[in-house]
């Protein structure tokens, strides 16, 4: 198939950007999004042209390292997946493609499609985590908890941080990723010892850097590709005015 | 301090939910009220007149009147608060066709609500203000003829139409408002959430229709098609 591209282009975050116009040929219907673009990218560097980057890691769709808004939607036009599961056969043969980085004022453009998504590691160094001393692995069975509790705080867990939430969310807002952090550790017996603290300093640090506020348009659980659910950030909002309250 | 300057996200919206569910409760209050206007004529006009002044005596409602209208304006502010700021960490696209993944209703709040005060601001103006402020004729039990300016205000059908226009902005408003509200004040737990969302959809068709068919009714009732 062929396939007319349209790649947002821009050498740092200083400099202007635009959408640059590439026409791909025999492109396999096989192939994954991102081997496509590998394929440009071998052109382009034998044509003596800079190759477009882009982050892409694991491509087994659980690394959440590849991020880029395809035709105007976060991810491409399946909803649900990450750009690395995505293949060609979603597209019509000479179709045009939109292909732009995730847009938000706290993930700032590095280069062409990559950004800058270390502000949801410096929301996890705020308190998403437990303190608990090193040593000998205790007997499992000792903290005792329910097998629905468990799975329960595993769904919440299974976030892989790829920022698809802030990218097709209007405000940019990074409340479902906070929250699936916050609610994963309040749900279990381990996490509940520093669920006021944490709660709040993470809200905070999330805040800080520059994410947007929570519409509830739930947008963000329909383009999830962990289908993490809006009820994580009733759950943050609950835990968060309780420790408001309480501490 | 942080708490008092309202620097948390998740502060802001919290002031939003309880305004808005606080002016949720008043929309229930106001509407049982006006139902009466759907009684016959000599009745109505009897019943809704002893309901209005028997409310505008009463200093239980005067404080809770006073509650409401920081209610109005301060969901109002915050919205602008809120509105701002988003529009500063919003990221931009070339080629944006995002909308597919939510309701446009619950995208587009902030212009429901702005046509929601342009129609609070006539609201007030030709009922509110008139009542408090100006001299109306008393029916023949000497309370204040509100029912009479109701009615005289129903005449013509533009009149009508923007009423009905208004109550439909409003369906939409709640339809997403109220359970975010609840949802921002954090009910998670997945029974009680799926509880507030049909309750939620239950209550904003009520609300509505409700509001809605009065002008219509008065309309075809009394000046006719």
């Amino acid at each position: 198939m062929k396939v007319h591209l349209k790649i947002w282009r821009q050498k740092d975050a200083a400099s202007k950007g635009r959408l640059v116009d590439y026409d791909l040929d025999q492109v396999d219907t096989h192939m994954s999004f991102l081997e496509m673009i590998d394929t440009l990218n071998e052109k382009l560097v034998l044509k003596g042209e800079v190759p477009v980057e882009f982050d892409h890691d694991c491509r087994e769709g659980i690394c959440g390292m590849c991020a880029m808004t395809i035709n105007g939607e976060v991810n491409g036009p399946v909803a649900g997946l990450t750009v690395c599961q995505l293949h060609m056969r979603e597209f019509k043969d000479n179709s045009t493609i939109y292909i732009e980085p995730f847009r938000a004022n706290a993930f700032p453009l590095k280069r062409d499609l990559k950004v800058d998504r270390s502000a949801f590691d410096r929301i996890i160094q705020a308190g998403g985590y437990i303190s608990a001393s090193t040593g000998q692995p205790t007997e499992a069975n000792t903290i005792l908890i329910s097998h629905d509790q468990a799975e329960s705080a595993f769904d919440s867990a299974a976030c892989i941080g790829c920022g698809a939430c802030v990218a097709t969310c209007k405000n940019s807002s990074a409340a479902l990723f906070t929250s699936a952090k916050i609610s994963h550790l309040a749900k279990v017996p381990q996490g509940r010892e520093e669920a006021q603290k944490r709660v709040l300093k993470m809200v905070a640090q999330m805040d800080a850097e520059g994410f947007g506020h929570c519409s509830n348009t739930e947008a963000c659980e329909a383009r999830c590709p962990q289908g993490i659910s809006v009820l994580n950030i009733a759950q943050m909002n609950w835990e968060y005015n309780k420790a408001l309250v309480l501490r | 301090m942080s708490v008092l300057l309202m620097e948390s996200t998740l502060l802001r919206k919290n002031l939003m939910a309880l305004t808005g569910l606080f002016l949720c409760f008043f929309l229930v209050i106001h509407l049982l009220g006006n139902l009466q206007l759907l009684l016959p004529a000599t009745r109505a006009s009897e019943s809704f007149n002893s309901y209005s002044a028997l409310l505008s005596g009463n200093i239980f409602i005067k404080v809770v009147s006073y509650i409401l209208y920081f209610s109005l304006i301060a969901h109002a502010v915050d919205a602008l608060v809120i509105t701002i700021k988003n529009k500063k960490t919003a990221g931009k696209y070339a080629y944006d066709k995002r909308g597919s993944a939510s309701k446009w209703y619950s995208r587009n709040m902030g212009i429901l609500g702005s046509l929601l005060l342009i129609f609070l601001v006539i609201h007030f103006k030709d009922f509110w203000y008139v009542y408090k402020f100006q001299s109306v004729p008393v029916d023949s039990n000497g309370n204040k003829d509100l029912y009479a300016v109701v009615i005289y205000a129903f005449a013509s059908w533009w009149y009508v139409l923007l009423y009905v226009l208004s109550m439909f902005a409003l369906g939409y408003h709640l339809l997403h408002g109220f359970k975010s509200a609840v949802r921002t004040l954090g009910v998670y737990h997945p029974k009680y959430a799926a509880f507030v969302n049909s309750f939620g959809i239950i209550y904003s068709y009520a609300i509505t229709f409700g509001f809605a068919i009065i002008p219509i009714y008065v309309h075809l009732t009394h000046f006719g098609l």
